[in-house]
This record gives C-alpha cells, structure tokens and sequence, in this order.
C-alpha cells in the first residue's frame, strides 16, 4: 500500500476519491473510455484549459454549459442531464472520475451537481489536473469520441444535499460554515480577492456563520489533507460533529462544494447542504440579515 | 471611421469569431492563447513595471509602449502581456488583442468602443463574466495610451 492508498484508505468514504497513480494504472489498462468502463471528465474554471491538452481519455464538461440551465439561475433538469451524460457515454451505473483546475473548485462542484441527480459512483481525482501535470504524467489534445450511451431521466433531488435561501433562514442558529476567504467574511471585500467583482450589494457573512476557509483543507499540492488533519479543523477547532445538521456556502456555491466534500465523503456527515445560491444571493437578498 | 467600428485587424479577428460555431469559437481562442508572444527580455522577472488586471480571473500583467517619432502621424502602440499557461482563456483575450491593436496608431486604439470584447459573438461561448476580463484589460490599455501618448 503506497503512502497516498494508506490516506485515502483513513476517509469515511474512502472509494470516493481516487489517486493519479490509480488513474493512471486504468488508463493503462485501457479501462478509461465508454459505459463499461470509467468515464474521465475534466471540469474547469477556465474553459480552455481542457483544450490545451487534457488527460488521456479525459471527455470535458463546462459547469456553466452543461450543468446549468441557460434561463433560469438553477442546475439543468433531467432529460438536459441525461443528454449530456449519453453524450459522454456515461450510464447510470458508468463510474464517473472528474478533476480539473484550482484545487478541484469547479471538479467538486460537477461532482456535487451529478450528486442531486443521484448519480452514483461518481469521484474526484485527488490533487486534480495541477498534480496530475506536476507528475510529469502524459496530456494530449487528442479528443476522444465516446459512443452514445443511454441513460435515464432521472430527477433531481435537492433537498438532502441543496439549500435554498429559505432553508438557510430556517437553519439560523445552527452550524453554517462560510468557506471563503476572511476578507470576504468580514465584509471588507465582496469577492475574492484577485476575482471580478461579482456586485454583492452588502459584504459580511451570514449570522452565525463560521469561518473556514475551504483552502484549510487542501494541501499546497491540491490534494486534501489527511483524515486526521481534517477532524483537527473540523471537529476539534470548529466544534463540529457528524451528526451534525450543516449548510456551507461561499460566492457562487463552487469552493463550498470543496467544503461539502470534505465533511460529507471525507469526514462522513450525515446532513451536509451546499446553498449554492450563496453570498452573490445572500449579499443582496431584500430582508435578510447579515453580520459584520 | 466612426467611432463606433472596430479597427481593421480588430474587425476582422471579430468577423472571424462571430462567423464561427461555439465549439470552433473556443477553438480559434485557443489558437490566440497559443499564439501571445513571449515578454521580451526587458521585461523578464520584472512583474511590477506591468500593470496587473484584477478584473481577471487569474493574474494577467500588461504593460503599453507608445513608439516615439517625430511625426505624430507614425507613432505606434505595442502590446506587452504576461499571463501563465493555466489560464489559456485569459490569454486567449489577451492574444486577440494584441494581434488586433499592435502596431496601430495611439489614436486608432483610443477609438476602440469600450464594449468590443462583446462583439466576438463569445458570450455564449464562454459567459459574459469571463468576458469582463478583456472589458477590463482593454480599458487599461487605453488609459496606458493615453498616459503615453500624451507629451
């Protein structure tokens, strides 16, 4: 057992999360391609990136293209995610390995989003494409041609794992994390910092909320820490259990998808929400109260 | 020409985009990202005599010089940019801009409209918010032109 198996085997949901050594080896194998076998997909914030050369294999899917709906502010229904998971040659039991850039923001968003549609096996490369290139490892910009497959209309679920600005004003009192980063917390910026501004009408954060910055749990590397670095934020620091009922939130929903992740599949809580709609939502919602 | 047109090699990178499907689109940004030509030595290591675009949404630098000439008809606008190979989008921007407005005159890119990144049919393509990205670094070029320019 490598040093890499030995600290993804410590998660509560260890098979969520694969190592670039595994990838590699399935790639090998010839095991990545088509509905019997893994479909690899690369989601980024950049929408070039996966064009200047991509893991071999690897299909692409835009956050903003494929998985939200182009009228209304919400995710795509199930007939327009069933389009695109044929398209890909996904099925509805396909094991699906995604990964992309900044630290598997917008990676552990897709994941999160294939998750409201039940979505099975689906994981998240450890490290993403930045430690998948430190490597050394093999991209091409050859494009793949995945053979259509079917897959079902399936409806999404949001409620176990979605919160809506209600919900979040009917959590009031209870465990909130707020992933982004402490400027942003304190409400003296109202985006990240080196980020467009994204016209929050207010900065600060929701009351009650706890500042974790989603970075916390990453290594400088991309990867997430170990098991046990994780419960030293999360449980010992930030007094926080398993069994706890939590929302995290953040700008537009993609770093507490990262955050969603880690408490959810790494550290095994029960009842974790991403309220996507988040500070670009909250910071300028009529009649909600913020905190300085 | 008015002030509402683009310059010839601008109009005609435009022309090129807006006829282009999404995918192809993408694909000719892709070609530009390639393309950016290198700093030049004199300004290797040296970050902070460029200008950093904050509005992007990973660090771009970007620095203008005004070719001097005793006639004021010849003098010429040059485009420097610095932005890592991880953000091809944003040197994909950076890359239309500088085959669209290099070597012009510092009135013809002064006479850029200010909404010309909205006119390569890429919203579709790549969002509106990224877009604000060469909003934004098109509007530094300019105020650096006419710093420049000026004496």
């Amino acid at each position: 057992m490598t040093g890499d198996d030995r600290k993804t085997s410590a998660y509560a949901h260890p098979e969520r999360l694969v190592t670039t050594e595994w990838l590699a080896e399935q790639i090998e194998a010839g095991r990545v391609g088509g509905p019997d076998g893994i479909a690899l997909l690369e989601s980024d914030e950049d929408v070039l990136l996966y064009d200047t050369g991509h893991i071999p294999g690897a299909l692409k899917i835009d956050w903003h293209l494929d998985l939200n709906d182009p009228v209304t502010r919400d995710y795509v229904d199930g007939a327009r995610f069933a389009e695109v998971m044929g398209s890909r040659g996904i099925a509805r039991d396909t094991t699906v390995v995604i990964y992309g850039d900044k630290s598997n923001w917008w990676a552990a968003y897709a994941l999160w989003v294939f998750s409201l549609f039940g979505h099975e096996d689906v994981r998240l490369l450890d490290g993403g494409r930045a430690k998948w290139v430190a490597e050394g490892r093999e991209v091409t910009r050859e494009l793949p041609t995945p053979k259509q497959a079917t897959y079902p209309v399936a409806e999404r679920d949001d409620a176990p794992i979605r919160a809506f600005k209600d919900d979040v004003l009917a959590h009031l009192g209870k465990p909130l994390v707020d992933v982004r980063s402490p400027g942003e917390y304190s409400g003296e910026l109202l985006h990240m910092p080196d980020y467009p501004q994204e016209g929050a009408m207010r900065g600060g954060h929701i009351p009650g909320a706890a500042s974790v910055p989603w970075a916390r749990a990453a290594n400088d590397d991309g990867t997430f820490k170990s098991r046990e670095d994780l419960e030293a934020i999360y449980l010992t620091e930030q007094g926080l259990s398993p069994d706890d009922d939590v929302v995290a939130y953040c700008r537009i929903g993609e770093r507490s998808s990262h955050t969603w992740f880690v408490l959810t599949h790494l550290l095994g809580f029960e009842s974790v929400r991403n309220y996507d709609g988040s500070w670009t939502e909250w910071g300028n919602a009529v009649r909600v109260p913020i905190e300085k | 020409m008015t002030a509402t047109e683009l310059p010839g090699p601008l109009a005609e990178i435009a022309d090129d985009f807006r006829s282009a499907s999404n995918d192809l689109k993408l694909q000719l940004l892709l070609e530009f990202s390639d393309e950016l030509p290198a700093l030049p030595e004199r300004y290797a290591g040296q970050l902070d005599r460029l200008e950093r675009v904050d509005e992007c949404q990973t660090p771009l630098f970007l620095v203008v010089e005004v070719e001097q000439s005793s006639a004021a008809a010849e003098r010429r606008v040059h485009l420097f940019f610095d932005a890592p190979a991880e953000s091809p989008t944003t040197r994909g921007f950076a890359g239309i801009l500088h085959a669209g407005l290099d070597g012009l005159s510092p009135e013809e890119v002064l006479a850029v409209p200010d909404d010309a990144p909205m006119r390569f049919g890429l919203a579709e393509a790549v969002s509106p918010l990224r877009l604000r990205g060469m909003a934004a670094m098109l509007a530094r070029i300019k105020r650096q032109v006419r710093e420049k320019s000026a004496a």
